[in-house]
């Protein structure tokens, strides 16, 4: 899904540009980093996965009782089967789709509200400003466990208040960030010239500051994505996670009481997927991070 | 601007962070979380039951000095008593916070130093094999969620081989160590990927400064660079992570506590979760945050004094 994205964002930079501008240069140097092509491949099929569960294609059948329960790992069974005989490779692709799923609305969540808070506080400074630092800093004090319990408590079970639970609760470090990149850029010369050939509060900001400090929030994106990934397994073992469709968080849950009688394949089946994507997006994180921060230029 | 005025002005800011955090938490648990004595006395309770019982938990007074309640309780420490025990909250926060330390501060010490020491020596080896290898089981470490080290850990190691104690706690000097060391060694592998990954990039940070390439001018071997002027300069980030995670360390791990049995702090919060103890969690949610809030301003006066070249303004 981002492949496509970046692919596109390259095509109509060629168009637009001859010389190399920053983003180009950060999308070639992202395209010689062997680590961030197979971590954007290898994101792209975990994508895949997730949407064609979906939309059914695959594992629709996670539900249906294939063999014995708790049957172990067989060339039948690959990674053996639940205590209702379901198998458990198929209840891991589909739990793909609620990962991704958590993973993506977490981070767009904190970067829509980290973005819109940190960049009026930075821009407007003043009043606005101290009644937001003064909020995300009353809001990051409260350990972020108890507002995950209180925020699910208030909208009940299930997967919408796990992604509002996890998405209000993660946008206090980018709200920071942006605020101070906005400090720095907004007596900048580009910014006086976009106000002295009459450009208002708001297109300077969004079309002159915002791009500029637009890779924090993508570096921010792909940390935010695996961070949530790894907190909905806190949420099911508190008892507050996904109901009524399988989860990694609640296989590697339900392996509290399994491994007593020696079943370990459900938490190994989720946690090597978790895993897998959750690794792959801390290094996409480092190679973002190394494209597209200018200060790591040349480095 | 003089340093105690600075400290003044930073502890005067403390005052509206702290009612903002008294203000979340009842808006939470006496507007949002609705009526607990549905939770106390069960779906059969009667009228006159549940009047008498929210009369006598102080519900029925003005929504003001309910919160005014809060905000004392966050200077006196006074909680109450907890609904499902009925201990005094402040008793189980004193005796909860020996077993937790017991398990944090070892494990928060070596993690700490192991993480310095290798991030020096991964910062000597820069963008070598060495490095990146260092880096690249980080990463792993951290991409594996809490639950499943915990889980496989109990399992494998205590269980099946019986190296360590399955869970339990015995308090006084030295009973408590055979049942804190698998918990110690989970709590390291929990912290040492993000804590390395940090301590290398404050490492690098200070490499490419331009101290660092005269010193090199002037002749001084690689090793002694790093470790005594890089080091050096580094100490004011390491020392600034380091003070901003002990509160953390007397909140204790929620998670490892429950499953081995420790009876500390983050054991008690999660059963007062599971159980809807709400003066508990209501009691370690202010703790905490009271906690964090003066280790901020502690941090803060810390890297003015260790700084010089941090002005006051």
């Amino acid at each position: 899904m981002e492949n496509v994205q970046s692919n596109s964002f390259a095509t109509t930079e060629i168009k637009e540009l001859k010389s190399k501008s920053l983003w180009r240069h950060a999308f070639e140097t992202l395209l010689r980093d062997k680590t961030a092509v197979v971590s954007l491949f290898t994101v792209g099929v975990y994508a895949l996965i997730a949407l064609l569960t979906a939309f059914g294609f695959l594992a629709a059948d996670w539900a249906a009782e294939v063999g014995p329960s708790y049957q172990s790992p067989s060339t039948e069974f690959l990674f053996g089967t639940d205590i209702f005989g379901r198998s458990v490779v198929a209840k891991t692709l589909k739990g793909t789709q609620v990962a991704m799923s958590i993973g993506l609305s977490t981070a767009v969540l904190s970067a829509v509200i980290g973005v819109f808070l940190g960049s009026i506080a930075g821009y407007y400074g003043g009043k606005i400003d101290e009644i937001i630092v003064w909020f995300y800093n009353t809001f990051s004090s409260i350990p972020s466990i108890m507002l995950l319990v209180a925020i699910t408590f208030i909208l009940g079970k299930g997967l919408v208040a796990v992604y509002l639970a996890l998405g209000l609760t993660s946008w206090v470090g980018l709200c920071r960030l942006i605020r101070g990149e906005v400090i720095r850029h907004k007596d900048r010369e580009y910014v006086h010239a976009a106000s002295a050939i009459g450009g208002g509060d708001f297109r300077k900001l969004f079309k002159h500051i915002l791009p500029n400090v637009l890779h924090i929030v993508i570096i921010n994106f792909s940390l935010q994505f695996q961070v949530a990934i790894k907190a909905e397994v806190i949420l099911s073992y508190l008892g507050l996670g996904v109901q009524g469709q399988p989860s990694w968080g609640t296989m590697i849950d339900d392996a509290k009481l399994e491994l007593a009688r020696g079943v370990w394949w459900q938490l190994g089946a989720a946690t090597f997927a978790m895993f897998g994507v959750v690794l792959t997006l801390n290094l996409l994180g480092d190679a973002l991070r190394d494209a597209l921060d200018p200060k790591l230029k040349g480095k | 601007m003089n340093l105690w005025v600075y400290t003044f002005r930073r502890l005067l800011y403390v005052i509206p962070v702290l009612l903002g955090v008294c203000l979340i938490i009842y808006l939470l648990f006496n507007v949002v979380a609705g009526d607990p004595t549905h939770i106390l006395l069960g779906k059969h309770a009667t009228a006159k039951q549940m009047a008498e019982l929210r009369h006598e938990l102080g519900l029925d007074r003005h929504w003001f000095m309910q919160y005014l309640d809060l905000v004392k309780s966050a200077f006196t420490f006074d909680f109450g008593r907890s609904w499902s025990t009925k201990q005094l909250i402040s008793s189980m926060i004193s005796e909860g916070a020996i077993p937790s330390l017991t398990l944090t501060v070892p494990g928060f010490f070596i993690s700490t130093i192991c993480a310095v020491s290798l991030s020096l020596l991964v910062s000597f080896y820069r963008g070598g094999l060495f490095d990146k290898f260092t880096i690249l089981i980080c990463i792993s470490l951290m991409s594996i969620p809490s639950l499943a080290y915990i889980l496989f850990g109990q399992y494998f190691f205590a269980y099946k081989l019986g190296m360590f104690e399955i869970s339990g706690y015995d308090f006084g000097f030295p009973h408590f160590i055979p049942y804190i060391q698998l918990p110690v060694l989970i709590w390291i592998t929990l912290t040492i990927g993000p804590d390395l990954r940090f301590y290398r990039t404050v490492v690098l940070d200070e490499v490419y400064q331009d101290y660092v390439r005269t010193a090199r001018a002037k002749g001084l071997g690689e090793k002694l660079i790093l470790f005594k002027h890089v080091l050096k300069n580094a100490m004011i980030p390491i020392v600034t992570y380091v003070v901003i995670q002990i509160p953390f360390l007397i909140l204790g791990a929620l998670l490892i506590e429950s499953f081995f049995g420790i009876p500390g702090l983050g054991g008690i919060t999660l059963n007062a979760i599971n159980s809807s103890d709400f003066p508990v969690i209501r009691a370690m949610t202010i703790l905490s945050a009271v906690a964090y809030i003066i280790f901020g301003v502690i941090t803060d006066i810390l890297y003015t004094v260790v700084d010089p070249r941090v002005r006051l303004n």
